[in-house]
């Protein structure tokens, strides 16, 4: 869980202004989304089709994910997991922008743009992150998974050809090592703590499980981008060994369900998505061309 | 040391302290008055902090631009942080944040009554930053020089996480001000509707207030409620003028005899039913506390049977 992060090339982009926000998001001056966007409009970030075909998926990855923990806000079981889990979705909603700002750069469009105006087919989210929050359990469930499967990915992806995916991951895999810390933590006490606590961990990941064998999958767009992205099955063994580790500790099987058969990254989405969209979508809908 | 004065020596050396305007610390011997007067306003402070999250929460999913999103979901993360560190300095006087939570569940413990009001619209998260927070900051700052030492240091961390969250939403405003007409339409009804409750968030007028004089005396309380409601009357006329809204009041005026800031009749009668429980959300904000608290409590006993195994577990390990 603790390899080394491969720092490549310090990017030209990594120049953000830590003071320029009230409410410092972005502690440091560590790369912020506002300064894809300005590197964007400027026309020094322009990624290649087949990268921004990339980047939004891990984008929309990132901001369902952001969405489903704000829904979380003021119903925790403790304050201090109120502002756990307010502080990573925050940090996913972060990635989710730097993302989609990239992204955006290839078509004009901005992370606004691309976060309010596009339809449900036109998401590229994979189908775990569209799961409702469910109980806490629940919630950590696909806590875990997604950690485990995005510390990893960005771990690699700090390394991609592309120095703008290079520098957002190199960014983001020192957040998402904290998540999966999180998640681990309460995983084992879920786990380890009452019959309760113990039944409603193991269905929780139940309901999860399913869903991990969607973001394996190789397509196209994957093995055509090369050295730019990280190839979804290559991090596979990774996952396997990491997650088996922590549920052996917490004494938990391995979920034994047939993966889903997902479609997230060809736009064919949960029934959960859509609800999500509306609830996102409104307020920007009902006053197009509007700024905020 | 102090602590273990008799009641007379203790007396006389509390009453020396705030003679002085010097700092009570928890070790201090203190009035059990002191204490009961602090733990009741202290605690009411951290339960404003966490039912005040609902309202904004409410548009965390709906934030028109992903910057909006990001900036008021650190909002409400940060007032679950003033919570935590109000409940934690309230701990201090020797009651437990499951007895302070345990009297917010069961009505016996108040939060204020301006979040008993609902956030409709998105300019609402505007108009609670600019108003609501700007009230709390008027009537925070000079709880920094509050004669019990960590509530006094907790107020200073707070106020400046809070004049961040004042700007954010006179910034919200702004951008809502000089956008189309229906997003100024809508800053503007925002506008009309926190006005009244946020000037009553100061308290009755110092005739009507029964714990103030007692609460200047102890250097807790600095200036009157009227004196508060009027500096921040004034801020508002400023701000309202860059703004571009209105003040739904056509009674404001800077008195020149006095120099302070005048304001037209409050509805005090609905601020007494609001405060009774009648307000259009009290119902609500406490379902969902203790909706929250009720259904989270097989996690924190989880939590604490795990810690206890993994205890009893280290124990044996060293024996």
């Amino acid at each position: 869980m603790t390899t080394p992060q491969k720092h490549r090339n310090p990017t030209p982009f990594a120049q953000g202004d830590s003071a320029a926000s009230a409410t410092r998001i972005t502690p440091g001056n560590a790369l912020r989304p506002e300064d894809i966007a300005l590197a964007a409009a400027e026309g020094t970030a322009h990624p290649a089709p087949e990268v921004a075909e990339y980047a939004l998926r891990l984008g929309d990855d990132a901001l369902v994910l952001a969405q489903r923990l704000g829904q979380w806000i003021s119903r925790g079981p403790e304050l201090e997991e109120d502002v756990a889990l307010g502080n990573i979705g925050l940090d996913q909603l972060g990635h989710a922008r730097s993302f989609l700002s990239y992204a955006g750069a290839a078509w004009g469009k901005t992370e606004d743009d691309l976060a309010y105006f596009r339809r449900e087919s036109e998401f590229r989210s994979a189908h775990l992150f569209e799961q409702p929050n469910g109980d806490f359990a629940a919630t950590m469930a696909r806590q875990f998974i997604a950690a485990s499967w995005q510390y990893p990915l960005y771990r690699e992806l700090s390394s991609s050809s592309d120095p703008m995916l290079a520098a957002i991951a190199a960014k983001a895999v020192k957040e998402v090592d904290y998540h999966l810390d999180h998640s681990t933590q309460w995983l084992l006490r879920l786990a380890g703590g009452t019959d309760e606590s113990r039944r409603r961990m193991a269905a929780g990941l139940d309901l999860m499980w399913p869903f991990v064998g969607e973001l394996f999958e190789d397509d196209p767009l994957t093995a055509q981008l090369g050295d730019a992205a990280v190839v979804p099955s290559s991090l596979k063994a990774e996952f396997d060994r990491t997650t088996g580790a922590v549920l052996a500790e917490a004494g938990l099987a391995v979920p034994a369900h047939p993966m889903a058969t997902g479609g997230g990254r060809r736009g064919r989405h949960s029934e959960h998505l859509g609800y999500l969209l509306a609830e996102m979508q409104v307020l920007a809908r009902e006053f197009p061309g509007a700024s905020w | 040391m102090p602590e273990l004065m008799g009641d007379d020596a203790g007396q006389a050396y509390f009453d020396a302290v705030i003679a002085r305007d010097s700092r009570v610390e928890p070790t201090d011997w203190m009035p059990p008055e002191y204490r009961h007067a602090l733990i009741r306003q202290m605690s009411q402070h951290a339960h404003s902090e966490i039912i005040g999250m609902q309202p904004e929460a409410n548009w965390i999913t709906r934030a028109p631009s992903l910057k909006r999103k990001a900036i008021l979901m650190a909002k409400v993360q940060d007032e679950a942080g003033h919570g935590l560190y109000l409940y934690s300095a309230t701990e201090t006087l020797g009651i437990t944040r499951d007895a302070m939570m345990a009297q917010l569940l069961a009505g016996k413990a108040r939060y204020s009554s301006i979040f008993n009001y609902p956030a409709v619209t998105w300019a609402d998260m505007g108009a609670i930053g600019w108003m609501v927070d700007g009230a709390a900051i008027t009537n925070q700052v000079p709880l920094c020089r509050a004669s019990y030492g960590p509530y006094a240091r907790a107020m200073v961390r707070i106020c400046k996480e809070e004049s961040f969250h004042q700007r954010q939403g006179f910034e919200i405003l702004l951008e809502l001000s000089h956008g189309t007409p229906a997003q100024k339409a809508m800053a503007q009804d925002a506008v009309n509707r926190w006005y009244g409750p946020s000037l009553m968030m100061f308290g009755p007028p110092d005739a009507d207030s029964p714990n103030s004089s007692q609460s200047m005396a102890w250097n807790i309380k600095r200036f009157g409620n009227d004196e508060l409601r009027s500096r921040f009357v004034g801020m508002l006329v400023e701000q309202a003028r860059v703004l571009e809204l209105e003040l739904p009041d056509p009674d404001v005026r800077l008195n020149p005899e006095t120099g302070k800031w005048e304001h037209g009749p409050l509805d005090w009668a609905e601020f007494k039913d609001v405060l009774a429980g009648r307000g259009p959300c009290n119902a609500q904000r406490m379902e969902r506390r203790r909706a929250a608290h009720d259904g989270g409590a097989w996690v924190r006993e989880a939590a604490a049977a795990y810690a206890a195994k993994q205890a009893a577990r280290a124990g044996k390990e060293a024996a």
